[in-house]
């Protein structure tokens, strides 16, 4: 995590599990998508504690509601089909997705913590 | 002696202090337990209101009531959780410890809420978790087991509906068997070994929340709909932009329609007492000072306690309904092109009825750098303290005819008053993060609670408050004003066969003739000039010093009618014009400053706001003075 060369290679982690179509970025996510969260990982740790701290944490439920009218921007996020959250794009791009019904679906926390990048 | 002895000989109550995230039902629970029986303060250095309540529980344990800032974490981000934070561990200084935490929850989304108990757990203090809401977990069929979470936890669980008084008689119950079994005060005065929580200890309680939800709950709730519908429509990409203005649109038409008629029963009471006072007195400077200084001061801002209540009803509705974190999410994209956050939304639509609250409100921003833009532009919104001004002006110069098909003119200059205010707003935001506060765009992690109806009695004590606020103020400030300002102008008298009005020659005739060459650039005479001074300390006043100046008297509404008139035959268009626009932008409420001061803790940033705002409102005026001037309205 610290410096340039840890932030390139999530990058590219992260490029290689999206190449796969299995996973996405949340920012990437349209209205109506649903998956699972993956990993939630940050090259600013307060962002990625702000994140975990109104349940973006790996293993929820998200579904994409809706984007705001102009650039697409910020995101309201349904998690666990209870809380929906705004954030930004750009804060969303930290919280990895991937499909809702993987053979992870039981052993989320194991699954969570293979996933987490870094 | 320390907090603990003292309470133990029964000198304090025991202090208990509402903890929970933002929407849980807090302050729901606070009026309920407490009443009318509350206390708003401040906590020293910051503007985070302290709210408090005294209550006797049915066990005769006396006890104070704390409603602390929303927060999902101790880990605070913005000032007002570091309040909480800074409360709960014994940190805040003139403020003892808690004698025991409620941590209160909402019942249907305790999966994101508990992981907040589970931080307050760690600290080791007299803990009661709080199950809100329940009447909605039960109506969307979710059953949890509070004896297997109690039993899971360590801690006493209760289910409450906050606003029933019987739903809370559990909650009194279980605070009493707390004290009965340790007495207010245990000796501990703060908690030292807290940290904050990694990101690793975060996903622990998560998955500690997991681990409980399974134990105990025993049937989970339908998802909520309701909500879902509506923002389909309330965030629709076209729709929600659309039903924001048009919301808007009918707050401030409601500003402005709803009010006349109780405006009119103040300006009438007024002009009854001040005719009463002036029949019923010896003529004496005390009658002067009685009835040209304060009653009549006094009058013309009491006036506005109409359009400052409603406006705020409908923040107030806005608010408690779960709409204005919607409003927020709309105007996200909107105001970050400016470098703003979307919450920035809220306090600047509040600082539309006065910019005191707005720079309150701000507080809710978590970045320094955002909150502090918030707060410098926070006074370019429109208050309703500019609007007699406003009114005053376009009444005596804008011709009351139509254009475009019945659009009222006066109407549309108004319009446009607002509106410079805004654009004004939004390009020193822009401005001040490009140079001065640059820094980066910081993250918007904000929750859109579901719909609620609107709780009547959060509605009206919250409009107490505000009406509370609001009078405190012209009892202090306003009213110390009007007393200096009377006497600036009373004195010296003017000598005799004096040829110009009384006020020419007194202090503030001084002050003004001293002023108005650096004014004259601008277009302002002596009599615009004299009547800025007492303006500047709150902007309401300068219409009674208008009426000084021009000699007139009598109450508000007649002092305004015969103004209309004068200034219409002594003030070209592009003096009026220009006056205009320098109260767009001028500073001139001393309140103001004083509570950006107290907000940044500093005076750096209120002298700053001064300045700037100074230098605008005059660059405003001089152009406004001389394009009218080159386009003929000399
Ligand atoms: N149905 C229902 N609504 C509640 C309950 N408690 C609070 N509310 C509503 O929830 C909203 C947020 O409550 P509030 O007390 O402002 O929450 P705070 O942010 O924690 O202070 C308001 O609209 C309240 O009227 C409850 O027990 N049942
Ligand atoms: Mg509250």
């Amino acid at each position: 995590m610290d410096g340039h060369g840890g932030q390139e290679r999530q990058l590219f982690e992260l490029g290689r599990l999206v190449k796969a179509g299995l996973t996405q970025p949340l920012g990437l996510m349209r209205p109506g998508g649903v998956g699972r969260i993956l990993a939630v990982q940050s090259g600013e740790g307060d962002i990625e504690r702000g994140l975990l701290e109104m349940g973006f944490v790996e293993g929820a439920c998200v579904e994409v509601l809706h984007h705001g009218f102009l650039g697409r921007d910020p995101l309201a996020v349904r998690i666990n089909q209870t809380m929906t959250v705004a954030l930004r794009r750009g804060e969303a791009n930290a919280v990895l997705v991937g499909p809702l019904l993987d053979q992870g679906a039981d052993t989320r926390s194991s699954t969570g913590q293979e996933a987490r990048l870094s | 002696m320390t907090a603990g002895t003292l309470a133990a000989e029964g000198f304090r109550p025991a202090r208990i202090a509402l903890v929970g995230p933002p929407n849980s039902g807090k302050t729901t629970l606070f009026n309920t337990l407490t009443g009318g029986r509350q206390k708003t303060g401040n906590y020293p250095g910051v503007t985070v209101e302290r709210k408090s309540g005294l209550l006797k529980t049915p066990g005769g344990h006396p006890v104070e009531v704390l409603d602390l800032p929303g927060s999902y974490s101790l880990r605070a981000r913005s000032p007002d959780e570091a309040i909480t934070r800074d409360v709960v561990l014994g940190r805040q200084a003139r403020e003892t410890l808690p004698d025991a935490l409620v941590c209160v929850t909402d019942a249907t989304n305790l999966g994101q809420h508990l992981r907040l108990l589970l931080e307050l757990r760690q600290l080791g203090r007299p803990l009661i978790l709080v199950l809100n809401m329940m009447d909605i977990a039960q109506k969307r069929g979710c059953q949890i087991s509070t004896e297997a979470l109690s039993r899971q936890l360590g801690i006493p669980v209760v289910t409450t509906v906050a606003m029933r008084k019987h739903g809370v008689r559990d909650l009194l119950g279980q605070i009493d068997a707390l004290l009965n079994q340790a007495p207010a005060g245990d000796g501990v005065t703060a908690i030292s070994d807290w940290v904050e929580p990694s990101p690793d200890a975060i996903r622990a309680h998560h998955r500690e929340v997991e681990r409980l939800l399974q134990e105990a709950v025993v049937r989970e709730g339908a998802p909520e709909h309701l909500t879902r519908q509506l923002d389909r429509v309330l965030l629709h990409p076209v729709a929600g932009p659309l039903i924001l203005l048009a919301l808007l649109f009918l707050m401030f038409q409601a500003v402005f329609s709803w009010a006349e008629a109780p405006m009119d029963w103040i300006d009438g009471g007024m002009a009854g007492l001040q005719q009463w006072l002036s029949a019923h007195m010896e003529e004496s400077l005390l009658k002067s000072l009685l009835v040209d200084g304060i009653v009549a001061g006094v009058g013309g801002v009491v006036i506005f306690l109409p359009q400052i209540l409603i406006l705020f009803l409908f923040i107030l509705l806005l608010e408690d309904s779960g709409y204005m974190t919607r409003a927020a999410f709309l105007m996200d994209r909107l105001m970050s092109a400016v470098g703003l956050n979307g919450r920035a939304f809220i306090p600047l639509l509040s600082s539309f009825a006065c910019a005191i609250p707005g720079i309150m409100a701000a507080r809710t921003i978590a970045h320094p750098l955002d909150r502090l833009v918030t707060i410098l532009i926070a006074p370019l919104m429109t208050c309703s303290a500019r609007l007699p001004v406003y009114v005053l002006l376009i009444a005596a110069f804008v011709p009351a005819t139509t254009v475009w098909g019945g659009i009222g003119l006066q109407g549309l200059v108004m319009f446009g008053l607002y509106a410079t205010g805004i654009v004004g707003a939004l390009a020193v935001a822009g401005v001040l993060r490009l140079t001065l506060l640059r820094g980066d765009r910081q993250p918007l992690l904000m929750e859109l609670p579901s719909y609620k109806w609107p709780n009547p009695a959060n509605v009206l004590l919250g409009l107490w408050e505000r009406a509370k606020i609001f009078m405190r103020r012209i009892g202090t400030i306003i009213l110390s004003v009007l007393v200096i300002l009377w006497f600036l102008s009373t004195f010296p008298a003017a000598p005799e066969g004096a040829t110009e009005p009384a006020i020419y020659y007194s202090f503030a005739g001084l002050i003004g003739r001293t002023l108005e060459p650096l004014l004259a650039p601008i277009g302002f005479n002596w009599q615009i000039a004299i009547a800025l001074v007492p303006g500047l300390a709150a902007r309401e006043v300068a219409v009674a010093a208008l009426g000084t100046v021009y000699a007139l008297s009598g109450d508000e509404g007649a002092v305004t009618e015969a103004l209309t008139t004068t200034l219409a035959q002594s003030w070209t268009l592009a003096t009026a014009l220009s006056l205009l626009a320098w109260y767009v932008f001028a500073p001139q409420c001393l309140a103001t400053l004083a509570a950006v001061r107290r907000e940044t803790n500093s005076w750096r940033w209120a002298t700053f706001m001064f300045v700037y705002l100074m230098a605008l409102a005059y660059l405003a005026a001089f152009v406004t003075y001389r394009v009218a001037l080159a386009l003929g309205g000399g």
